[in-house]
């Protein structure tokens, strides 16, 4: 009634808006509610009132557990969610400390080694990163570094092992062993680190984040088999 | 005309009404329209509006305080300086929360921003980045018509990464040392600063003889073009004969620059331009790949000590002796340029 006339007289003016009518005789009424999460009360719980031993006894079991994902690589989002670079400052320290001293004259290499150990981990991770960014990945800046950092476990293993191998002798057969075990170290860290990366790009550019990876490994597999201790 | 001026202006009188109820609930609270600029967001987006936000606060806060302090002003003469400060305390650690806030706020901001720039310079697939390796090892024949070049950066940034994996490869195998520098320092900066540098020595060649192409298509054209660099050095850092190293650079680089070479030639008008840029770009190709054979292999000891005498430069190479290895290299070494010689 008041609407169809409100409408008649609109129409003359709007022609485009006659269908429409604007009633202001209905109200709209009714209720939104936004849930609101009941807290539990592990929320109130101040995590500064703990002893310290528990404190670094969550972080250490997060570590331990993240390596477990390493060693066995499923797909699983446990490393991805829950990141931290803990593990890999580990990691990248002591293969950098492990690395050390390789070349000839340690009084003019020995510096140098540290820091480009550290700094091509670093600089590679986060190139990787933002390769695989711009390539369309979900993932996160940190959750990759994080999972780049982890899967050097491997790596680091591989360089104890080459290190114990060196100290028996440095021979044809040691070479061997070495490459064998490097490269299967190789292998596993890129398989590793693949099985966790891969998923978060588009499918059919799998191959395009995973050869930056496998550069990145073959680096520091390189680095790990041309070491000669002096 | 006035009767129906007013007749319209009756009628408009009636859905004016109608109108101004509706333009009510855009504005006011209490309605389903979302009014995007006074949204409490703290994205970089509206940063703006935690300004305007923030000076209203300030405004009330100062308000609130002229009230109360008049208020309080007559009760007790005391408390005036107290409350004055507090206001003024409170006033200055507010604004400094704000101004960290923004400038956190903004670096992020600019920080995404950068990398969605590069964004549609890796929208690639991987089919289209071998068709694109393997072409850039094949001439073109049209040379009157443009040719494309992709202007994509994925490829070239691989390229040169996969150059510096091979360069390490071949300083280690020959066990050169830098003194005053890093193996990686050294390949890194070779590999990029011939990409980065050339390109734009190239682009502004290019601007100046009026040749059509941009910055990106440069970066992508040269970068491609390292494929073949890539390939001649993971051959020749292995099997260690000259000969054999000069006919790869003749025939892989050669390739390559062909290459380049036409599609410059294609997007250029002029035989003088056209002869600049080709040069130009033939000579630096060639002469890289020359460079990087030579100064990141194994020198003979005999050259170097010739060439530099006794004052030695900072920045030097010298050659380590392991015994095994070495004498088989210098031997295969020495004897390939015998032959050559």
């Amino acid at each position: 009634m008041a609407a169809a006339e409100g409408s008649g007289a609109g129409g003359s003016l709007f022609p485009g808006l006659a269908d429409v009518s604007i009633s202001q005789d209905i109200p709209v009424e009714g209720e939104i509610t936004v849930p609101v999460g009941s807290h539990s009360p592990d929320e109130d719980y101040s995590t500064l009132d703990e002893p310290v031993k528990d404190t670094i006894m969550r972080d250490l079991k997060a570590v331990g557990k993240k390596f477990v994902h390493v060693m066995y690589p499923r797909k699983s989002s446990a490393l991805l969610r829950d990141w931290d670079l803990w593990g890999p400052l580990v990691l990248c320290v002591s293969l950098a400390l492990m690395l050390q001293g390789g070349s000839a004259d340690s009084k003019d290499d020995g510096g140098p080694q540290f820091a480009e150990v550290f700094v091509i981990i670093w600089f590679g991770a986060v190139v990787i990163t933002l390769n695989s960014k711009l390539l369309g990945g979900t993932i996160s800046f940190f959750q990759s570094l994080c999972v780049l950092g982890y899967c050097v476990m491997p790596l680091t293993v591989a360089m104890l092992v080459c290190r114990l191998v060196l100290l028996a002798g440095a021979g044809t057969i040691s070479f061997i062993i070495r490459l064998i075990v490097v490269g299967a170290m190789f292998a596993w860290s890129t398989l590793a680190s693949t099985a966790f990366l891969a998923d978060s790009q588009p499918p059919n550019r799998k191959a395009l984040v995973v050869y930056p990876i496998f550069l990145f490994y073959f680096v520091i597999s390189w680095m790990i088999l041309t070491f000669t201790p002096q | 005309m006035a009767a129906p001026g007013a007749a319209g202006g009756g009628r408009s009188g009636a859905p004016a009404a109608e109108w101004g109820g509706f333009e009510d609930n855009m504005q006011g609270g209490g309605s389903a329209v979302i009014d995007m600029e006074n949204m409490d967001d703290t994205s970089g987006s509206s940063f703006e509006d935690m300004g305007e936000m923030h000076q209203r606060m300030k405004e009330e806060e100062e308000e609130a305080e002229g009230e109360a302090g008049a208020g309080e002003e007559e009760e007790d003469g005391e408390f005036l300086g107290m409350k004055g400060l507090r206001g003024q305390l409170g006033r200055q650690v507010a604004d400094q929360m704000w101004q960290v806030g923004k400038r956190q706020a903004s670096r992020a901001f600019s920080l995404y921003a950068n990398i969605d720039i590069l964004r549609p310079y890796f929208d690639v697939e991987p089919v289209q980045v071998r068709a694109r390796l393997l072409e850039s090892m094949i001439p073109v024949k049209m040379i009157n018509f443009p040719q494309k070049i992709a202007g994509e950066l994925y490829g070239p940034l691989m390229l040169v990464f996969t150059l510096v994996a091979i360069l390490l490869h071949g300083m280690k195998t020959s066990d050169t040392i830098i003194r005053e520098g890093t193996l990686m320092g050294t390949a890194i900066g070779t590999c990029f600063g011939y990409w980065l540098g050339v390109s734009s020595f190239m682009y502004f060649l290019a601007y100046l003889c009026n040749a059509q192409i941009t910055m990106v298509q440069m970066l992508s054209l040269l970068g491609y073009g390292l494929f073949g660099h890539c390939i001649t050095l993971f051959v020749t850092y292995n099997i260690h004969f000259h000969s054999l190293f000069y006919i790869f650079w003749l025939v892989v680089g050669g390739l390559s620059t062909l290459r380049m070479v036409a599609v410059l030639v294609s997007r250029t008008v002029g035989h003088t331009q056209r002869l600049i840029l080709c040069g130009t770009l033939a000579a630096l190709h060639m002469l890289f790949l020359l460079y990087l054979h030579f100064a990141y292999h194994k020198v003979v000891e005999g050259i170097l000590d010739t060439l530099e005498g006794p004052n030695m430069p900072p920045f030097q190479r010298v050659a380590r002796d392991i015994p095994a290895v070495s004498n088989a290299v210098l031997n295969t070494t020495a004897k390939a340029i015998a032959l050559t010689l």
